[in-house]
């Protein structure tokens, strides 16, 4: 077994809760969404590309994003609503590139596809713009080496999970999630840190992404 | 009234403790929920288990009832209605009334609360009189297609408020202020929604003579136009063709309302040749109607307009497959081919019913899902830290709170 090695500082794990603001603008069809996507904040975008993983992290992984969701549910474009959930959002480092993202893919479509513009939401199921409110709490939860580390990921809640993970990296723009960066640079195991780096967390459930890392850190730990 | 610990086996001990890291950011603040009524509705219902829960967090958390006459709550029913979007004759009279009503609240009233929390149009009036403080005003009505002239005489006071709060984005409009998001819930410890003896559901069932030979179908509502009883009939006579089933329509008494009477003979009427529909009258039992709910094999809620539909919670909770019509706040709970079917018709509803009684192993996977999606999203503990983030947003403007 490896020996156990203290790090140089100390993980404090946080938690991210949220609450939902409404914009009060709504979409009814492929045009209206792509200008909207264009002037909304970033926090609705972040909304409608996250909710989803927080609020249904039970269900099976490919989380769809709301976009995606809503041009194949209810607009009937399939294959729009594909390309839109198949975005590769952990590529983007920032909420800017991911909308560029999104609108590119949308107008490219409506060009090859100008028809599906002709296309209406119904009444009650127009696409509503609404963004995350994030409030960031530190826990009392903290970890000095890889064991302590792993323990505490076993127990805390799938929002702490979630904020290092996902809002951490893409919303407050750094460049890996925080658990990479402290294993990295703070325990000093630089593969680890990047086999975590690795995961692509928007294909797995928050229980499943919290399995799979005590999985790897214990491999680890047991060496 | 349950306590805390309670919730844990429920929910589990992590989001208890998040509840108390928030509470603690709150300490010193008093929170005044202000409504027009102690007991029915609700709102009342809500409040009677929220308030000492945040108590018992620590949070001050005071409640306080507006006065007004008969003429008054006359009014605000009107306002209720038109807002829903009904017709209704509102004339410079009741707008008078509304006024004079309010007026004698605003001097009787004592607004306190570092934090004040006004419910729905009755008190919303007392706006006038803040100071200081901070001022919420929560909306508890569907708003998505309001008769324009109620709507324009509460902005005015709306705008004076610090933030707005809906139950579904639909209800949302442009406003000058912050306007949130947070949906009703259920509370998983109540009469209604906890967990039931096999024994008990059978006696319930006995009771009303409901044999459990053949599939039951559940609708659970009063006796109302809105809640398309009669299309419910259809879509199970549709299903019937197919596969032997039954057919519950259970709800409270429409005994003092004549258009509720009118339905109920309606919907009698479409079932009197049918033994396997059972038409069921339930004033305010709330344990039996749980027992209906656990013992039926698909629940539909096939309404036509919904304010934000607490029966389909109720139903996902018992992770009971449910067929509902994508209105109000229920494609919130349900997403389609996830977590139960949606419908916008009354053909829909039946192939929809069809499929799940046809697909068992597909009805309980749904069935499973609901019940995830209420546990996380539509209890009880979910709307406590919503409420406490939504006062916290108060002294906090910015999209990114470090705290």
């Amino acid at each position: 077994m490896a020996e156990i090695i203290k790090a140089k500082e100390v993980f404090r794990f946080h938690t991210r809760l949220h609450l939902t603001e409404l914009t009060g603008l709504r979409a009814i069809n492929l045009s209206q969404l792509v200008e909207l996507i264009r002037e909304v904040p970033g926090s609705s975008i972040y909304h409608h590309t996250h909710r989803f993983l927080q609020q249904h992290q039970y269900l099976s992984p490919e989380p769809p994003n709301d976009f995606a969701y809503w041009v194949s549910e209810i607009l009937g474009e399939d294959e729009l609503g594909e390309r839109l959930s198949s975005i590769d959002t952990i590529n983007y480092s920032t909420i800017r590139s991911l909308r560029d993202r999104i609108i590119a893919t949308i107008e490219e479509y409506l060009r090859s596809n100008p028809l599906a513009k002709m296309k209406f939401a119904r009444e009650g199921e127009e696409f509503y713009f609404i963004k995350s409110v994030s409030f960031i709490l530190p826990t009392d939860y903290t970890a000095n080496n890889l064991r302590e580390f792993t323990d505490i990921l076993k127990k805390v809640t799938i929002d702490s999970i979630y904020f290092h993970i996902f809002e951490s990296r893409l919303r407050l723009e750094k460049n890996d999630n925080d658990f990479s960066n402290w294993i990295g640079n703070s325990v000093g195991n630089k593969s680890l840190a990047e086999k975590i780096s690795k995961l692509d967390p928007y294909t797995h459930t928050l229980e499943g992404l919290r399995g799979n890392l005590v999985y790897m850190i214990e491999r680890e730990l047991s060496r | 009234m349950a306590k805390l610990e309670e919730y844990i086996p429920i929910v589990g001990q992590s989001i208890i403790d998040d509840l108390r890291l928030l509470a603690k950011r709150l300490e010193g603040k008093v929170v005044q929920h202000i409504n027009s009524t102690a007991v029915g509705g609700g709102v009342a219902e809500i409040l009677t288990r929220a308030v000492p829960l945040l108590n018992e967090l620590g949070l001050n958390t005071k409640w306080d009832v507006i006065k007004g006459g008969e003429q008054f709550f006359e009014v605000t029913k009107k306002f209720h209605n038109a807002l829903h979007g009904r017709a209704e004759e509102i004339s410079q009279r009741d707008f008078d009334i509304f006024m004079e009503a309010s007026a004698e609240n605003i001097k009787g009233v004592d607004t306190y609360g570092d934090i004040v929390f006004v419910h729905d149009p009755q008190p919303i009036a007392l706006i006038n009189k803040r100071a200081e403080n901070k001022w919420l005003w929560r909306c508890h009505i569907d708003v998505s297609n309001p008769n324009q002239k109620v709507w324009k005489f509460l902005m005015d006071f709306i705008v004076k408020y610090d933030s707005a709060v809906f139950s579904a984005p639909s209800f949302s409009r442009r406003l000058p202020i912050r306007q949130f998001l947070i949906s009703p819930s259920i509370d998983p410890l109540s009469d209604k929604n906890k967990e039931l003896p096999q024994d008990l559901i059978d006696s319930v069932l006995k009771k009303y003579e409901i044999e459990k030979d053949k599939p039951i179908i559940t609708q659970i509502s009063r006796f109302d136009r809105l809640k398309d009883p009669v299309g419910v009939i259809q879509a199970y006579l549709q299903v019937k063709k197919y596969i032997d089933c039954q057919l519950i329509l259970a709800g409270g008494s429409a005994r003092d309302d004549p258009e509720g009477m009118q339905v109920l003979a309606e919907v009698k009427e479409k079932a009197s040749k049918d033994k396997d529909i059972h038409i069921l009258l339930l004033p305010q039992n709330d344990i039996e109607v749980n027992a209906l709910q656990r013992g039926s094999d698909v629940i539909i809620q096939k309404s036509i307009r919904e304010g934000f539909g607490l029966t389909v919670s109720e139903a996902l909770w018992k992770a009971k497959p449910v067929v509902a019509s994508n209105v109000g706040g229920i494609p919130l709970q349900i997403k389609h081919k996830y977590s139960g079917l949606l419908c916008h018709s009354i053909d829909g509803a039946a192939f929809a019913i069809k499929q799940l009684l046809n697909s068992p192993a597909y009805a309980r996977k749904l069935g499973e899902n609901g019940r995830e999606n209420i546990r996380n999203n539509f209890l009880l503990t979910r709307h406590l830290k919503e409420y406490m983030l939504l006062f916290l947003s108060l002294y906090h403007p910015e999209d990114v709170v470090q705290l």
